[in-house]
């Protein structure tokens, strides 16, 4: 039977990087010095699956790396060996090399033998430092078996309690016999009477002549389970003239019989060893073609049962509402238009529900992302010689997997950010009468229909003047700006800006936020900054719940319906004439509570003929913000709020300025969701720059 | 049709385990680890036990031991999957009960060889 074992890679693969995270985060709550055995359990045992999977799946360079992993942490499982600073540090590198070995392995890509090279070096160079070397594993036997015997003479005289380990001696006997003939001769004279016999006992041994030209380490293997339950002797038969040619051999046939198997078992393991040599390359040329294109796209999600439970429960309601339904109109009447809107309630319901549970099958916990942050933070704290205490908090809160896959980075840089520029050198947190460790907390909550995802330290907080000064020098805002602390902040948004005096290999290369602010714009979400100076900064992420589904506001421009993110919307007013000021050569602007704001004409950004619009005061206008910069959209009227399903428009058409996708309304219509910060730039293109700056 | 449990915390090994014997005709019972192997044995008896030594909740070994003194799994052939570098749980799954061991890493084809040594 041939049996393809790339199918088993994507599980090995995933519950390899599960456990690495185990192993991470293990090795990072592990205090030198003390070793908590269930901690340490848990690591090696991460690292013995893998090994015990790559070997198996034929990644053999994965086996033999944790190989020397796993050796390790057994010595340090079993107290044998001190858990150290330096052997835990190596062991956390070692799990990054194991990390990208397996990336590259699942990618189909060569694995970088050099970095893996030098990292098993230096567990190895741990691993000598207190030899514990088995000195009796080095010494090999003699090549006895050189000239291979023409038969083997075997006692085998099983102990008693033999069958209770579940070893049947006529399995043994019948094994023997498939490797060549065999005269067997059995021993009952040890058989009690019948008043004393346990017929759970072995009371039988034999002797068994095996013909042919058999190694020793298959007769040997076959006895390999019972050979502490047996007295067992196996010697050579030679062909009379071998014997004289061959006289080292006539003492091993001479040895107790305990002792004869233990140095085929040497010769059995290396035998061992050889195959795997040999079958390891094969089946790694076929692991990776068969690899390719699997690993291009394919990604799975592991879906806790009780969702799937609920799902299935919910499919069973919607289903006895349908039959409900149909034996409703099997003979309708006048009568029963009361029940049939029941009916319809309930589909509704059942509907809303059952797309509910759908949508939480894509839900993941953000402990996804948050769990690398310890990592990070320890790494980083210890080259910055400062000391941070890393707190999470709502890592269970559950999220979209593509938000989980799009908001590492963004978060990462985040998290640099406040450790590198937050919190102070421990000596200048003292001074400042502050605990010399610093504290980063990272939160994930609910609020709403949003995540929310909020950094904050207790380090120095942004300092106002200083990013002003900056910005002024850069030209970004003229030197008699009138900002307020807010729109200050937004500033280290800006592409290339950055207060850092020195750039670290941390961050201060001022190349960052603005990226942080688009990722997070692309997932629909924005960031707020709240700081104080000297007491610290927060940086304060808003996502929506879900990538697949948006809260929307129907609106009509002429004969179209588009629909505007509820997220982005602050307000809709309906504009009063004195509100609107029209500055010469720079489009419409009108003021809200004393701020004025630029008119977008969604008419004339989409080419729309509207009759009825061309008024302003005739219409209405939507107050929305994006990018940080805010805008009335000039729209002819809102129709209402809905979920909306969101569909690619750049998979099944292009993509389009403006537009972030579209959905297909209750009456089968198509209505296009409009892209707010495309949109806002949009209109800042057609206008002077300078109008949508000052007002903003 | 002989049936067989397949205990082990990783679910590739899990499944490999699972997919060749049932491929081989065997009827294939799954655990993650020895509690839930002991619950399913003490329901019903199978004709071979294959387990992982290294395992959350309980270890191979303590699943050997404790399958023994179920009086269905008294002579049951129990095998436990161990690697070549652990001479000494060998000798622990011994004492504890086990009939023999399946040396990892294998190939589906040696599972299948070992397997039919000990079911008929």
């Amino acid at each position: 039977m041939v049996i393809d074992m790339a199918q088993f890679h994507q599980v090995f693969f995933e519950e390899s990087i599960e456990g690495l995270d185990v192993m991470e985060s293990g090795l990072l709550n592990m205090d030198p010095g003390t070793v908590d055995p269930e901690e340490i359990n848990a690591i090696f045992r991460a690292a013995h699956s893998i090994k015990g999977g790559s070997g198996t799946f034929g990644f053999s360079e994965i086996a033999s790396f944790t190989h020397v992993m796993e050796t390790l942490l057994d010595e340090m499982r079993d107290g044998r060996r001190a858990v150290t600073a330096q052997a835990v540090e190596a062991l956390l590198r070692s799990v990054d090399v194991l990390r990208e070995m397996l990336k590259s392995v699942s990618a189909g890509d060569e694995i970088d033998a050099d970095e893996v090279r030098s990292q098993q070096n230096e567990l190895e160079a741990i691993l000598r430092n207190q030899a514990a070397v088995d000195p009796q594993q080095e010494t090999t036997t003699a090549a006895v078996d050189d000239v291979t015997p023409s038969g083997w003479h075997i006692v085998f005289r099983p102990h008693s309690h033999m069958m209770r380990t579940g070893n049947d001696p006529l399995r043994i006997i019948r094994e023997l016999a498939e490797l060549g003939d065999t005269e067997v001769k059995g021993d009952a004279s040890l058989v009690p009477r019948f008043a004393e016999f346990d017929p759970e006992e072995c009371f039988l041994s034999w002797e068994i002549t095996l013909h042919g030209e058999v190694d020793r380490s298959a007769v040997a293997d076959v006895f390999d389970w019972v050979e502490d339950d047996c007295d067992l002797s196996v010697a050579p038969i030679y062909p009379e003239a071998a014997t004289e040619a061959q006289p080292q051999a006539a003492p091993l046939a001479v040895q107790p019989v305990a002792a004869a198997p233990v140095p085929e078992q040497d010769e059995r393991r290396k035998g061992d060893r050889r195959n795997d040599d040999r079958r390891a390359p094969v089946d790694r040329r076929q692991g990776d073609r068969r690899n390719g294109p699997a690993a291009g796209g394919s990604s799975s999600i592991r879906v806790d049962i009780n969702k799937i439970d609920g799902l299935i429960n919910m499919v069973g309601e919607l289903v006895i509402t349908q039959s409900m339904l149909s034996l409703l109109g099997e003979d309708f009447g006048m009568d029963r238009v009361e029940r049939l809107q029941d009916g319809l309630a309930q589909l509704e319901r059942h509907t809303r529900e059952l797309q509910e549970s759908v949508m939480q099958i894509r839900m993941l916990p953000i402990s996804f992302t948050f769990s690398r942050f310890p990592r990070l933070v320890h790494d980083l704290s210890t080259k910055m010689g400062k000391k941070i205490e890393l707190k999470m908090s709502g890592e269970h809160t559950e999220v979209d997997k593509t938000v989980i896959e799009k908001i590492g980075d963004p978060l990462v840089h985040l998290v640099r950010n406040s450790l590198d520029h937050g919190i102070e050198m421990p000596e200048v947190r003292k001074a400042a009468g502050k605990p010399e460790t610093g504290t980063v907390h990272l939160n994930a909550a609910h609020r709403g229909g949003n995540i929310i995802i909020e950094i904050r330290d207790d380090g120095k907080g942004l300092d106002r003047d200083r990013i002003a000064s900056k910005a002024v020098e850069r030209g970004l805002i003229p030197e008699d700006h009138n900002l307020s602390d807010q729109q200050i902040y937004e500033l280290i948004f800006q592409p290339g800006f950055s207060t850092a005096d020195q750039v670290s290999d941390v961050s201060g290369r001022g190349v960052g936020m603005d990226v942080v602010r688009r990722n997070i714009n692309e997932l629909g979400g924005n960031i707020e900054i709240e700081s104080e100076l000297g007491e610290g900064s927060a940086i304060i992420i808003r996502l929506p719940l879900t990538l697949a589904i948006l809260d929307g506001q129907t609106i009509s421009v002429g004969d179209e319906t588009y629909i505007v993110p509820l997220v982005s919307i602050i307000e809709s007013i309906q504009p009063k004439r004195e509100m609107i000021n029209l500055v010469a050569g720079r489009g419409e602007t009108f003021k809200l509570r004393n701020e004025y704001l630029p008119i977008v004409r969604l008419h004339e950004i989409f080419g729309i003929d509207s009759v009825n619009a061309s008024e302003l005061v005739d219409g209405l206008l939507v107050v929305v913000e994006g990018d940080g910069k805010r805008c009335g959209l000039f729209v002819d009227d809102l129709i209402g709020q809905q979920q909306v399903v969101i569909k690619s428009l750049e998979a099944n058409y292009r993509r389009v300025d403006g537009i972030s996708g579209a959905t297909i309304l209750g009456d089968g219509s198509v209505a296009l969701i409009l892209d707010i910060p495309g949109i806002i730039r949009l209109a800042s293109e057609k206008k002077p720059l300078e109008s949508l700056r000052k007002s903003a | 049709m002989a049936s067989i449990l397949a205990v082990d915390d990783s679910a590739s090994m899990r499944q490999m385990v699972s997919f060749t014997l049932k491929g081989a005709g065997y009827e294939v019972l799954e655990a993650a680890d020895g509690v839930e192997a002991l619950g399913i044995a003490k329901t019903r008896s199978v004709d071979l036990v294959i387990t992982d030594v290294n395992m959350p909740n309980m270890d191979g070994i303590s699943l050997i031991q404790n399958l023994r003194t179920l009086p269905t799994y008294k002579f049951t052939p129990l095998l436990m999957l161990t690697t070549e570098s652990s001479p000494e749980k060998k000798q622990q799954g011994k004492a504890a009960g086990a009939t023999g061991w399946i040396v990892k890493p294998f190939n589906p084809e040696q599972l299948l060889n070992t397997v039919k040594k000990v079911i008929r």
